[in-house]
């Protein structure tokens, strides 16, 4: 046995994760700091760019068999509402419409943890599915779509956070949503400790994730096995999803995805239309695309709860924090989600008394999904404004108070962190955008146009886990496959994992063949998410590379008739140590080979006992505002982060860059926005669902502190989705109080609120 | 139906088709030209951007009739027998794609300018994108690509 079960233990988010994993019981070591890696960590092109460029890159919205039909979704009108009656009789009349599926004759199945169905007759949203019909065209669906009759019993619904809060308030789902509440020391003690008290509240909107490739599945039966393509970031979790949904086994389910348009956790969890193609398209007999359209998408699969957020903090005069607290609510639709967002005040700096309270609120909204940083995000816009405030009420430096809470030990538990080079970033972000020559005091700029300068910290986990496995193939002609149950949303796992076994075998990527994101014949493998991927998936590429040439080396020593410790080996040749011309090449091994290919399977080990894994950073904005049209101009950002090893310095480009972007949407332009007296989504397309575009493109700066980070795992490095966005409205936010000495504290900062605020401040 | 027929990468096409058919559907699902991506279908997003008579243009708002006479280029016309032209390769230089969804809208965008300007400003080339969408990358590897293209100033106009 080579191999062993163990309880896994990390944090998914902040829900923390326990489960079994088979791990290796010998355990790679990491690359030492000072060797010289030839593949990891150079800037090596994409191995999927060819396919990207050219556009010949398939993806699921392009997949396509003869013979297919389209499905299309009918989404409830209404907020809140019983189905009293549907009449399907015209829908049906036309011929190119195939087949219907309407809570009348759909499987009764559980959805959204038990609180809804399928299909269910009791809508709780303007977009909840209520139908959904297959036709030869999208067209002859949509057409089909507009002649189901409805009667519904009209119900009154919520959509306003503040009115949800209320105890008259509609009642939207039975499943009863706790407060969560955190503890240390006493926050009243804490507080009378304190020299200075600063207390405030911040709000952020909804946000969706919006994705350029909608979401989409293509299904396909034969006999009784379902292919299934899907933009998805967890095969496994649509595999199991579809397989129970539809009560047939596991193993007759076969997901597949091979290029996505991204997804940012909105494509975590298995979508209702992916369950209801399969349904429809075993009841046609053909194969069935469904594809969402920009409203659905922004209607139905996810969004980044609001929250309102009231935080207090106490501190002495020279600076050490005495008291937090934090009291959030938000809401996170009509479905038991979390809008909960105290994470970073438990744990970016010293406090010894807290107090934290996450409250979640139904309202008749779609349904919460895992969004780039859930809860961080904007839970640490809101913590690092007052950390600012505390600081300027203390005069001390933003930077300098920070430092003063710095803390070595995780404060929840005491334990030390693999590494944290927070205080480095800092040292390193501060001098890049030279903070000390150019901040000044806030409102102190002159003229139309005001310049400020702010920052804010990041704590996130990503250092991975187990389980995650990979299978080895190496083949006679020294080019090989790595094959694993992960997928590559875009972020450039194909490379990295290539990088990888590049590095052990000492062959060139352009010889590894990256195969992901097929059940059908891939090891398990991490979900595309939280910052996961390269760090439980990497290693487990090691582990194969690094057992395949063992494999190879005992190989070689029997037919060099030597013993291993003998051999040397260099670029697909072992050579004895004492006679260089007993050597042995990959042909030569497989010449005494029956079969042309050799396999190892890795596995990702066992995450280290005793301490706690994040990974740290700090970012610095440089802002203009324009105090006659309230425009908020972001110049310049500069990103300094704690992530371990860099694996590709292109790709992690990539991931800060857009990581920033996202982050500078959210600070400034992205809001979910529905009308409350109707309760329907208004912002149902990209032109009111603003992203950010090449035009709020500001100058931005990548430096990563850390080298590597050999207690995480055997490549040393920690994911950067998560952290690359964390940070980003902060530094914003403060970069704006900085420019014109007034806090807006309510997430966009649009123009208008940036000039009612420039108007108060003034009267 | 009407019969159009059209220049599209380089070659006469004839088709009969619905009149209120869009160039993005006729492209994908008639010629099997799915590197032409849909985003938004209204004009948004950019994803779907093609050249038409030499101008980029957002192929989910034209419609068949339109296409009469008219020259098409997509991105499977710029590059010829599966060698990259030099902005597709600068792509992947600089590492410009990331989920690769907007990139051949962005090289669409991009080729169309240069056809016109094989010298423009950092400002022009920002123009010629600010109707691309991206959501993973940033744009600043996008706009190195477009830089570093417009200064080997190697662009050819393959649909001449
Ligand atoms: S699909 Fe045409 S612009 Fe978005
Ligand atoms: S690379 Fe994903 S949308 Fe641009």
């Amino acid at each position: 046995m080579s191999t062993k079960f163990i309880k896994s233990k990390f944090w998914v988010e902040d829900i923390k994760e326990e489960m079994m994993a088979e791990v290796p019981i010998s355990v790679v070591e990491p690359w030492q700091k000072d060797k010289e890696l030839k593949y990891v960590g150079k800037p090596e092109s994409r191995k999927d760019a060819y396919d990207k460029v050219s556009g010949t890159a398939e993806y699921t919205f392009d997949k396509s068999f003869s013979q297919i039909a389209v499905a299309k979704t009918l989404r409830s009108p209404y907020p809140n509402a019983v189905i009293k009656k549907i009449d399907v009789s015209e829908a049906i009349k036309n011929k190119n419409v195939l087949g219907i599926l309407t809570p009348d004759n759909c499987k009764d199945n559980d959805w959204y943890s038990g609180t809804s169905k399928l299909l269910d007759k009791k809508v709780r949203y303007n977009g909840d599915e209520i139908a959904c019909i297959v036709a030869e065209t999208e067209q002859d669906a949509e057409e089909a779509l507009r002649l189901i009759k409805i009667e519904y019993e009209i119900l009154p619904h919520v959509t306003d956070l503040e009115k949800a809060k209320l105890d008259t308030a509609a009642k939207i789902n039975d499943h009863e949503l706790k407060p969560r509440e955190y503890n240390r020391g006493n926050l009243e003690e804490g507080l009378k400790e304190a020299d200075i008290i600063v207390e405030d509240k911040f709000s952020t909107s909804v946000a969706v994730h919006n994705p350029l490739e909608p979401h989409c599945s293509v299904v396909k039966w034969d006999g009784e096995k379902l292919l299934v393509f899907d933009s998805t970031q967890g095969i496994w979790a649509v595999r199991d999803t579809v397989a129970s949904q539809l009560g047939i086994p596991a193993s007759n389910v076969r997901v597949i995805k091979k290029y996505m348009g991204g997804g940012f956790g909105g494509k975590l969890e298995c979508g209702k239309y992916t369950v209801m193609a399969a349904l429809l398209s075993k009841k046609i007999g053909r194969p069935v695309k469904i594809v969402l359209d920009r409203k659905e998408m922004n209607q139905a699969v996810g969004n980044r709860p609001s929250s309102v957020q009231e935080l207090k903090i106490g501190a002495k005069k020279d600076g050490s924090i005495t008291a937090i607290s934090h009291n959030a609510y938000g809401t996170a639709g009509a479905f038991p989600g979390s809008a909960g967002c105290s994470w970073p005040a438990r744990s970016l700096y010293k406090c010894p008394n807290m107090k934290l309270v996450d409250t979640t609120y139904y309202i008749n909204a779609g349904k919460d999904r895992p969004f780039r940083a859930p809860g961080h995000v904007q839970g640490t816009f809101a913590f690092e404004s007052i950390i600012d405030e505390a600081a300027e009420k203390l005069g001390m430096d933003p930077i300098e108070f920070r430092v003063k809470n710095f803390t070595a030990v995780d404060p929840d538990w005491n334990g030390p962190y693999t590494s944290k080079l927070l205080r480095e970033a800092y040292i390193a972000g501060a001098d890049k955008i030279r903070w000390k020559e150019n901040r000044k005091k806030a409102g102190f700029g002159g003229g139309i146009v005001k310049t400020g300068y702010g920052m804010a910290s990041q704590i996130w986990w990503g250092g991975g886990a187990p389980p995650s496995y990979a299978i080895l193939k190496l083949n006679w002609d020294g080019s090989a496959e790595l094959v694993s149950g992960t997928q590559d949303i875009g972020t450039g796992t194909y490379t990295i994992l290539a990088q990888i076994v590049a590095e052990v075998l000492e062959i060139p990527t352009r010889k590894i063949n990256v195969v992901l994101g097929d059940t059908g014949v891939c090891p398990f493998g991490a979900m595309s998410g939280g910052s996961m991927t390269a760090p439980s998936v990497g290693p487990a590429a090691r582990d194969a590379a690094e057992k395949m040439l063992s494999k190879l080396k005992s190989a070689a020593a029997a037919i060099l008739e030597l013993s291993e410790d003998k051999l040397e080996y260099s670029e697909g040749v072992f050579s004895s140590k004492d006679d260089r011309s007993k050597t042995a090449d990959f042909s030569k091994l497989f010449g005494h080979f029956r079969e042309g290919v050799l396999v190892t399977q890795g596995a990702r080990e066992a995450n280290p006992e005793g301490y706690a894994i994040n990974t740290f950073g700090a970012q610095f904005a440089k802002v203009d505002v324009n105090t006659l049209t309230g425009k908020v101009c972001v110049k310049h950002v500069v990103a300094a982060h704690d992530i371990g090893r860099v694996l590709n310095r292109k790709t992690l480009n990539n991931q800060f860059h857009g990581g920033i972007m996202m982050g500078l949407g959210f600070a400034l332009l992205e809001e979910r926005v529905i009308d409350n007296y109707t309760g329907k989504l208004l912002t149902t397309n990209l032109l009111d669902y603003k992203l950010p575009t090449i035009i709020e493109t500001p100058e931005i700066d990548v430096i990563i502190v850390s080298e590597e980070d050999n207690k995480v795992n055997n490549i040393g490095a920690k994911g950067i989705g998560e952290p690359a966005m964390i940070p980003t409205a902060g530094a914003i936010a403060n970069a704006v109080y900085n420019a014109i000495g007034v806090r807006i504290k309510d997430l966009p900062i649009t123009p208008d609120k940036v000039l009612n605020a420039l108007a108060s401040k003034n009267n | 139906m009407i019969q159009i027929s059209f220049i599209l990468n380089g070659k006469k096409v004839k088709l009969e088709t619905d009149e209120n058919r869009r160039l993005i559907d006729i492209l994908r699902e008639d010629f099997s030209l799915t590197g032409t991506k849909e985003g938004c279908s209204i004009g948004e997003c950019g994803a779907c951007t093609i050249i038409m008579n030499k101008l980029a243009v957002n192929s989910c708002l034209v419609l068949a009739g339109q296409l009469i006479d008219s020259e098409i280029l997509t991105i499977e016309g710029v590059s010829e027998n599966g060698k990259l032209n030099v902005l597709q390769e600068n792509f992947l230089k600089y590492g410009a794609v990331q989920c690769g969804y907007c990139t051949p809208g962005m090289i669409m965008s991009i080729y169309a300018l240069l056809l016109k300007n094989n010298n423009p400003a950092d400002e022009e080339i920002k123009e010629a994108i600010a109707g691309n969408l991206c959501r993973c990358t940033g744009y600043k590897q996008i706009i190195d690509a477009a830089r570093a293209t417009a200064d080997t100033d190697m662009i050819t106009d393959l649909s001449q």
